[in-house]
């Protein structure tokens, strides 16, 4: 393979990684505080949604943006107030929030089926972008692309550099001994799933003004449920969140191109390669078990009732 | 609370009696397998549901239940349709096949219609289809003669009759014009995710391909398109929207014809089990506006149109070589209909395997 190609191949990369990046850190945080909300497919098409639609409204692509991390958010708020407040089962909670989000979604978008989108265009940093190589791939990309590096990193530092972020993860490990020691478990969940919400709102944003500026019904197509596994995958750690999305993106690009090259692989089996490679390295990780289970949330799935 | 519940209740029952007071003559259901927002397939058979309603008014109802997948669900849904007093079911998509004969043995007073199949194992099954493939050979006519690479990018969806057809056509028409003209094909093993046909098409454009088509059933290619400063052609409804400057046309499915026709027949009591693959020449297929081309190649693409419409001309008609170069149709011989719904092997020029 030519360079060239290998350079388009990175580029169209990042754009098919960024939303399973977004939405999946936003999981991470939510997983951290204990909570398991399945809801992402749901949050990430109301994303969709009202971004496309906020943008058509106020002709600003930004505005599309701001209003997808709302409303992701408000969304999310329903699941929080559902299972937090009212202790209900998170996992069938979580299922019947991603149901709702695509009907709600189907309904709210029938008036934007067949409209062109605004796309968020992207932003070429002045110098750093016409380096070779790595300038067209690190700065010269739409800016949900930026904020997701930046949110990578502010993940971590968060949870792992910063006294709130200890506390999520105390919440998360046990919620028992965090609430006796004066830790409001509820508001702390209650802000993690918000977080949640709102970046798979961003992610959804993603998909209807950076990947494919448009809205039709179902166009999240499996994402939410990718960037899930994605947190697993990861383990809980942020930095293999990046790894992982980008490797499920990096494979998913070079499959295509390896078919439009005509090498004889057949396809069905390029196709699920992103599939097993999420598989394989899903069974690596379980089989050292004591890695998985120094970073899995020991309260993860569990409701908190606190005694009055 | 009990007041409430009361409300409720008798509001339901006002709206069981309003429903009983209006029945119509016939019930006609549909059962889409994507959701009727996806501006494509399933969109356009809506499309055609609103023509019905429009033709025949109040006297009949309609029903229909979209993004039906492929398999037990079908079942479930075609069963509950035909128990809910629809008169006639129309199952569109190829994966339904199975499921609408077995309800249909089952329920031998309802009429089913299911769209791209071939089996009509009870009286009360009837098929149709559209030839999409004599649009193919026109869109190939016309991408040998506007693009400057001599490289088609193919998005396919699944490696069946249907989609190979296509691909067979498109290559005979762009080889009618450019008999060296090359064809990249990429599977997506998807027919609607807006993000894979996306990625796929930025591949093929990025592998050099000046010209892009799809058999797909979102505008995402379309978009590529028009943010690469590539050509494209649409599927299944005009996407001119989504590629003013790229469309150079698209192949739209019109089933409004068809579906006032046969809801006609239940309604007269004159319905018949048939089997019906109509084209150009009955409506079914219609091209969107030749755009973005020079005048010379629109006139040849109409001039193909309208030979295909009165029945001059078929795409697959022979001196035809297989992939290997043997022979397939010797000349003047055409394919039979039969060979057309089962083909699954590339004609001669297309440097590319077929998946299995």
């Amino acid at each position: 393979m030519s360079p060239e190609i290998i350079q388009a191949i990175v580029l169209t990369t990042a754009t098919a990684a960024t939303p399973l990046l977004i939405a999946a850190l936003g999981e991470l945080v939510v997983e951290r505080s204990g909570v398991l909300n399945l809801g992402v497919e749901g949050m990430m098409i109301i994303g969709a949604v009202t971004g496309f639609g906020a943008a058509q409204l106020f002709g600003s692509p930004w505005m599309g943006v701001f209003a997808a991390i709302v409303c992701g958010a408000l969304f999310s708020l329903l699941f929080a107030f559902l299972t937090l407040s009212l202790a209900t089962n998170q996992v069938a909670t979580g299922l019947s929030l991603t149901l709702l989000g695509l009907g709600v979604a189907g309904m709210a978008g029938e008036q934007f089926v067949g409209l062109p989108g605004i796309k968020l265009q992207p932003i070429a940093v002045p110098g750093l972008s016409e380096l070779p190589v790595i300038g067209p791939l690190l700065f010269a990309q739409d800016p949900i692309f930026y904020m997701s590096i930046l949110l990578a990193i502010g993940v971590w530092w968060f949870i792992f550099r910063t006294r709130a972020g200890l506390t999520l993860r105390a919440v998360g490990d046990n919620h028992g001994s965090a609430h006796a020691l004066g830790i409001n478990v509820l508001r702390m969940r209650y802000l993690a799933v918000m977080f949640g919400g709102a970046c798979a709102g961003l992610a959804g944003a993603h998909l209807s003004l950076v990947y494919t500026p448009q809205w039709v019904e179902n166009m999240t197509a499996g994402r939410g449920w990718i960037a899930l596994a994605l947190v697993v995958f990861a383990s809980w750690l942020p930095w293999r969140v990046v790894v992982g999305a980008y490797l499920f993106g990096a494979v998913t690009i070079a499959q295509f191109h390896a078919q439009a090259q005509g090498v004889a692989i057949p396809s069905q089996f390029l196709s699920a390669l992103p599939y097993l490679a999420t598989i394989v390295v899903l069974v690596l990780i379980s089989s050292n078990r004591r890695m998985t289970m120094r970073n899995t949330p020991a309260s993860l799935g569990k409701p908190f009732v606190p005694e009055r | 609370m009990k007041h409430i519940a009361k409300l409720t209740l008798a509001a339901f029952g006002a709206l069981a009696a309003t429903g009983a007071a209006q029945a119509a003559d016939a019930k006609a259901c549909w059962i889409y397998v994507g959701p009727i927002g996806d501006y494509g397939w399933s969109y356009q058979h809506h499309q055609g549901l609103l023509a019905v309603e429009e033709a025949y008014g109040d006297r009949v109802e309609t029903a229909y239940l979209e993004s039906v997948s492929e398999g037990a669900d079908a079942e479930r849904a075609i069963e509950r349709f035909a128990r809910s007093g629809c008169d006639i079911v129309f199952t569109t998509s190829f994966g339904f096949m199975d499921a609408t004969n077995k309800i249909a043995a089952r329920f031998p007073d309802v009429k089913f219609e299911h769209a791209t199949g071939y089996k009509r194992e009870t009286p009360n099954v009837a098929t149709f289809n559209s030839k999409f493939y004599q649009g193919r050979y026109i869109l190939g006519q016309i991408a040998a003669s506007v693009s400057e690479e001599g490289v088609a990018g193919y998005i396919g969806s699944f490696p069946i009759p249907e989609v190979v057809r296509g691909i067979n056509s498109f290559m005979l028409g762009a080889q009618s014009v450019d008999p060296d003209f090359e064809v990249k094909i990429v599977w997506v093993n998807t027919w609607f995710d807006p993000g894979r046909e996306s990625d796929a098409a930025k591949a093929l454009v990025d592998q050099g391909v000046d010209i892009l088509v799809q058999h797909t059933d979102s505008t995402a290619p379309m978009q590529v398109g028009e943010e690469r400063g590539i050509m494209a052609f649409g599927q299944a409804s005009d996407m001119f929207a989504f590629g003013p400057n790229t469309q150079l046309t698209s192949i739209v499915d019109d089933w409004a014809s068809y579906y006032i026709e046969r809801v006609g027949a239940v309604l007269d009591g004159t319905w018949e089990q048939v089997d019906v693959w109509g084209g150009l020449a009955d409506g079914h297929v219609v091209m969107a506006p030749y755009w973005n081309m020079p005048y010379e190649v629109a006139a040849m693409a109409n001039e193909t149109e309208k030979r295909i419409m009165v029945g001059d001309f078929e795409p697959f008609t022979g001196p035809i070589n297989r992939q290997d170069g043997t022979e397939w149709l010797a000349e003047g011989e055409t394919a039979t209909e039969g060979e057309l719904l089962g083909m699954n092997f590339y004609i001669e020029g297309i440097d590319d395997q077929l998946p299995e």
